[in-house]
């Protein structure tokens, strides 16, 4: 685990960059929703849902070696596409770190719409939620 | 015979009546706006909005108390709007009109100042399972206050209203029936007048939520002999934040008022109050003066363009749509009502409407996704994630509904 939330984020900015138009990143947005198995389907429940109005939205998280583990899923594909990128930029990173990503890549790759309440989604919820459990990881090690 | 009957004008001239909508010329995400979320709001005429900025221009002042010029004129403005409603709806009296912020104000005034005087514990409530929650929640925790019980008149899987047990339904501890004229999610158009003929036979009244309605069809308040109606500015192509409750005068005299304050009232003293008589009693406050007025522009806009050939020209567009929809194949159509009107919600294959919208938002194509404020009929009655929906309005085109089906092709080409 190298690769620094900001190293990753580049890289994913670098990715996108390669689309001349909305329907190749969508279309890569979609690819990755189709192939990921992002959550172990035990967690695919009420206690783990971040209910959003138009797509929902599961999650579970777990601590391994003073690292955050992000697991999580949606019934929609774009959503869960773009999971596969907030997963990707702050799985398996220190607390402290994910606390304090701005996640401002995904202005950068033009998906920022996406994250706006407006869309009611469950994404703005989701992040709200793992940066909320970073903070609480990163407290209890402080103490 | 009259021969200016004969030549009857029947060229509706769709892109001379998109001119007086500035906001349908403008391009989105790179394509040219095509707006199909007009179940949910639709735009505005230019009458509609310089009937607003006139009325600031010129006669801004508060209604009913001045004296002065400026105050009689907006109070002027103010009742004469009241009275185009009153025509619109063919109610009795303008007494019977009511100003609010809307449909769901309309239905919130009824279920708390009638719910107050005339529910109690174990009375019943009636409405379907096709609510719009403006008119489901009010009733709800109407009951939930009161103790009160809430039953639902079923829907089949067509989306039609079950009414063969409704006679079964009410029984004497029924207080009112509220019931929504047309579907916003599944287009159905109920047959209300049947329900409230039913209903009287058992002396309940009944409530019609009308948004749906109001801009499709002619509401005629006597006819129907509905006791309670509401609908919104904002789907007849009037400004959001105004809207009207009808009620039999009979009944607004009874109902305690529903919000207290200046306007309301007839005399105030340290000890006690005397209310204002109707519909004033009703508007605490300062009411949305511009707001009404230009209501009244916006029914101006549908009498002048005429409700048949706003009907007609919807319909052509639905019935284009549905058979270009058709030939995409795999769409499955949610409300499938033999009286419909310009509604068509569906699911494409088995991709999730938040990614069929997502992508045709990127193609400037505004259409609705998810439970569309009706969550528990597709959620539980018909057990979906949600739904896509496409609403059409007089100033809609079939190249626009072309473009939308090229649209559909090209998510079922990316997601399918």
């Amino acid at each position: 685990m190298n690769k620094s939330i900001k190293d990753t984020e580049d890289e994913i900015i670098e990715e996108f960059s390669l689309f001349d138009d909305w329907m190749g990143k969508y279309e890569y947005i979609i690819e990755l929703g189709k192939n990921l198995p992002l959550i172990d389907p035990k967690f695919k429940t009420e206690e783990f849902k971040v209910k959003g109005c138009q797509s929902q939205v599961w999650l579970s998280s777990e601590m391994k070696d003073g690292r955050l583990f992000y697991y999580a899923d949606s019934d929609a594909v774009i959503t869960k596409g773009i999971i596969s990128l907030l997963i990707r930029v702050l799985s398996g990173h220190k607390p402290g770190e994910i606390a304090e990503a701005d996640m401002n890549f995904i202005n950068k790759i033009g998906l920022k719409e996406h994250l706006s309440p407006n869309r009611a989604n469950g994404l703005t919820a989701m992040i709200n939620y793992m940066k909320k459990y970073a903070a609480a990881y990163a407290e209890q090690n402080v103490n | 015979m009259n021969t200016i009957e004969l030549h009857k004008d029947t060229s509706f001239d769709v892109n001379k009546l998109r001119e007086q909508f500035p906001i349908l010329n403008q391009s989105v995400n790179g394509k040219p706006l095509i707006y199909l979320d007009n179940a949910a709001t639709n735009q505005k005429p230019l009458s509609v909005i310089n009937s607003i900025s006139n009325y600031y221009e010129t006669i801004n002042s508060n209604v009913h108390r001045g004296l002065h010029t400026l105050s009689e004129r907006a109070t002027e403005a103010y009742e004469a709007s009241r009275e185009k409603v009153r025509e619109f709806i063919n109610a009795k009296s303008a007494n019977e009109i009511v100003f609010v912020r809307g449909t769901t104000e309309g239905v919130n005034l009824v279920a708390s100042s009638f719910g107050k005087a005339n529910i109690n514990e174990g009375d019943e409530i009636i409405v379907t399972e096709m609510e719009h929650h403006s008119n489901l929640v009010p009733w709800q925790n109407l009951c939930r206050e009161k103790n009160a019980v809430l039953k639902y008149i079923p829907v089949n899987d067509e989306g039609e209203l079950i009414l063969d047990d409704l006679e079964n339904l009410i029984t004497e501890k029924t207080k009112i029936i509220s019931v929504v004229y047309i579907s916003n999610t599944l287009g159905t158009i109920n047959p209300v007048k049947k329900i409230i003929e039913t209903a009287h036979r058992h002396n309940v009244p009944v409530m019609l939520d009308a948004a749906q309605a109001a801009p499709h069809l002619k509401i005629d308040v006597q006819n129907l002999d509905c006791d309670f109606l509401a609908f919104s500015g904002h789907k007849i192509y009037g400004p959001t934040g105004i809207g009207i409750l009808y009620a039999k005068e009979k009944f607004l005299e009874d109902m305690p008022p529903y919000q207290f304050g200046g306007e309301m009232i007839k005399s105030v003293s340290y000890e006690q109050t005397v209310y204002n008589e109707l519909p004033y009693k009703f508007e605490a406050g300062t009411p949305n003066i511009s707001g009404a007025i230009s209501l009244g522009a916006a029914i101006d806009f549908i009498n002048s363009t005429g409700l048949e050939v706003i009907a007609d020209q919807e319909k052509k567009l639905f019935d284009h749509a549905m058979n270009r929809m058709k030939e995409i194949g795999g769409i499955r159509f949610i409300g499938t009502a033999k009286e419909k009107a310009s509604v068509i919600s569906f699911l494409l294959e088995d991709i999730h409407p938040y990614d069929t919208g997502s992508i045709l938002d990127n193609l400037g194509i505004a259409v609705r996704t998810g439970f569309h404020c009706t969550q528990p009929l597709i959620e539980q009655r018909f057990k979906l994630p949600g739904t896509v929906r496409a609403s059409f309005a007089v100033y809609n085109t079939t190249e626009e509904i072309d473009i939308f089906a090229e649209g559909l092709k090209k998510v079922k080409q990316m997601l399918a």
